[in-house]
């Protein structure tokens, strides 16, 4: 079976930092990869590679057996116009560092906001579904409630149902319990968990190894915007084979 | 450690502010010399009064108001436009965009309204072939007045509009994208909304500024309120009681602007802050 996701030879420069030196990447159906490395590491410009928030200068991106970005015509690669790369995007969800919710907007109109603007669902039917995702997450009682009158758990865990709310095939996310006060780290990993566990295809840019040992089926190792090591989540985590994996993993956890 | 006294049952006497009460005073002396200076000065109290109604003066009232909405309107849609062709990544947009506020900001509003009201000076006609009209016809004092005010008010206003979209985080751009938006989906359903509440403060300054400005028009014969308060004292010589008309009728269509700016900031204020 083809994979979800290839990530072929991506290369991405900002300005004179080489960010992405040439990485490929498979991810299947189903799977959960976990990529840890320490910031600047270019695990985050990757994630955002795979939506097109950031625009590889080199290498491509096939999702669903889609090329994402380009459309093919002969021998050349054609820029796809912007309504093509927004329809694209649908097939991932995105969950931010800082959350990003709509401020103006109660959790439910957050969640309801592209399945009815952009998706042209009816509202009735997205708004059965929004419920039900808020009560999966745990904030059945939240829905009317502004994103400033809600703890950053349980933004972020509105945000996943935001997500999820567009039905993606695949979920992306960008350091999701970084920005978080430590207690509220464990209910936002168990709503993930929970994902996980549903069978999403999950992308999950994390320092948290706990939840990368418990939950992922693949750890991915980054430095200097290269793959350094990759494999099964106790192999990666437990007996790292590169150096450069030990030492990172003997300073996280010293 | 020395007994500290037992000050329970004491009663709190707030401290009092004499020099509060003494602004107050000097205050009230000077506003009633002003006053008497103005009672015994040379203005007939009741022309104030018998023209503050005349049906010259409320009909330029009624064109001042409606001038004021109309290129008000005009700059805003000039300025909306403006400030999305400013944030723009299309170069050539970003370009026009500057061009238009460069050159609308650089000249007097005078000026402006000058140049359209003797447009007929450049192009006699205008129109296709055929179709067409003599340029005098067409450019009115009323269209030209409009034309001049609301294209350079839309200038100042697309800075106004920059402002408050560059007030949005980018973070909520990128939300706005991974849920699949177009750029210009995301600033109406995202990133406007959220401008709004830096937006309407100066754009209220701006619309007073815009009723006072209105009387600039006057200038190339558009029969607002001072315009039309003008022609009377031409013939009557009652300079400073239409002036005082006029006058009044600024402070009364500015002052109902007021409460109407602060129910707008209200609707727009969804979701800020908030206590829990």
């Amino acid at each position: 079976m083809s994979p979800l996701v290839s990530i072929v030879n991506v290369e991405k420069h900002f300005g004179s930092f080489h960010a992405l030196k040439g990485v490929s990447l498979d991810v299947k159906a189903g799977e959960v990869l976990c990529i840890i490395g320490a910031s600047g590491s270019g695990k985050t410009t990757l994630l955002r590679c795979v939506n097109q928030l950031v625009e590889p200068d080199a290498g491509a991106i096939w999702i669903d057996g889609e090329l994402t970005g380009f459309r093919i015509q002969g021998q050349s690669l054609h820029k796809l116009p912007e309504a093509e790369i927004a329809r694209q995007r649908l097939a991932t969800g995105m969950v931010f560092q800082r959350f990003n919710l709509f401020p103006h907007m109660t959790a439910l109109e957050n969640i309801m906001e592209g399945p009815v603007q952009v998706q042209r669902r009816p509202k009735r039917e997205v708004e059965a579904e929004a419920r039900a995702l808020l009560a999966r997450v745990g904030l059945e009682a939240k829905a009317d409630s502004y994103p400033a009158n809600l703890s950053g758990g349980q933004q972020q865990r509105v945000a996943i149902a935001r997500a999820l709310c567009m039905r993606p095939k695949l979920m992306l996310f960008d350091e999701p319990t970084s920005a978080l006060d430590p207690e509220l780290v464990g209910d936002v990993l168990a709503a993930m968990k929970e994902l996980a566990r549903s069978g999403m295809t999950m992308i999950v840019v994390t320092h948290e190894l706990g939840f990368a040992r418990e939950v992922a089926d693949r750890v991915v190792f980054m430095d200097h915007g290269a793959i350094v090591e990759s494999g099964p989540a106790d192999a990666v985590l437990g007996n790292p084979r590169e150096a450069r994996t030990q030492a990172f993993l003997s300073a996280v956890l010293s | 450690m020395s007994a500290l006294p037992d000050i329970s049952g004491f009663r709190h006497v707030p401290s009092r502010h004499w020099g509060r009460w003494l602004a107050v005073a000097v205050i009230l002396v000077l506003l009633a010399l002003l006053v008497r200076a103005f009672a015994q000065g040379q203005i007939e109290w009741d022309y104030v009064g018998r023209f503050l109604t005349a049906p010259a003066i409320l009909q330029g009232l009624v064109n001042t108001i409606w001038m004021s909405i109309a290129a008000m309107a005009l700059g805003i849609a000039l300025g909306v436009g403006t400030a999305i062709m400013r944030m723009s990544p299309n170069p050539v947009l970003q370009g026009v965009a500057m061009g238009y506020t460069w050159l609308f900001r650089g000249t007097p509003v005078i000026l402006q309204l000058l140049l359209w009201f003797n447009l007929a000076l450049v192009f006699p006609r205008l129109g296709f072939g055929d179709w067409s009209f003599r340029t005098v016809d067409v450019v009115t004092p009323a269209l030209a007045a409009l034309l001049g005010l609301g294209i350079n008010q839309g200038a100042y206003t697309s800075e106004v509009v920059r402002g408050g979209m560059l007030s949005v985080d980018t973070g909520q751009y990128e939300a706005a994208k991974a849920i699949g938006m177009t750029r210009l989906r995301a600033l109406r359903r995202i990133v406007f909304p959220q401008a709004m509440r830096v937006i309407i403060p100066p754009l209220g300054n701006e619309f007073i500024g815009m009723v006072k400005l209105t009387s600039l028009a006057s200038v190339i014969q558009f029969a607002e309120i001072l315009h039309n308060a003008q022609n009377i004292y031409y013939a009557n010589s009652r300079v400073i009681e239409l002036l005082i008309v006029a006058g009044i009728w600024y402070l009364v269509v500015v002052s109902v602007l007021t409460p109407a700016q602060m129910l707008l900031e209200r609707r727009f204020s969804r979701g800020a802050g908030g206590g829990r």
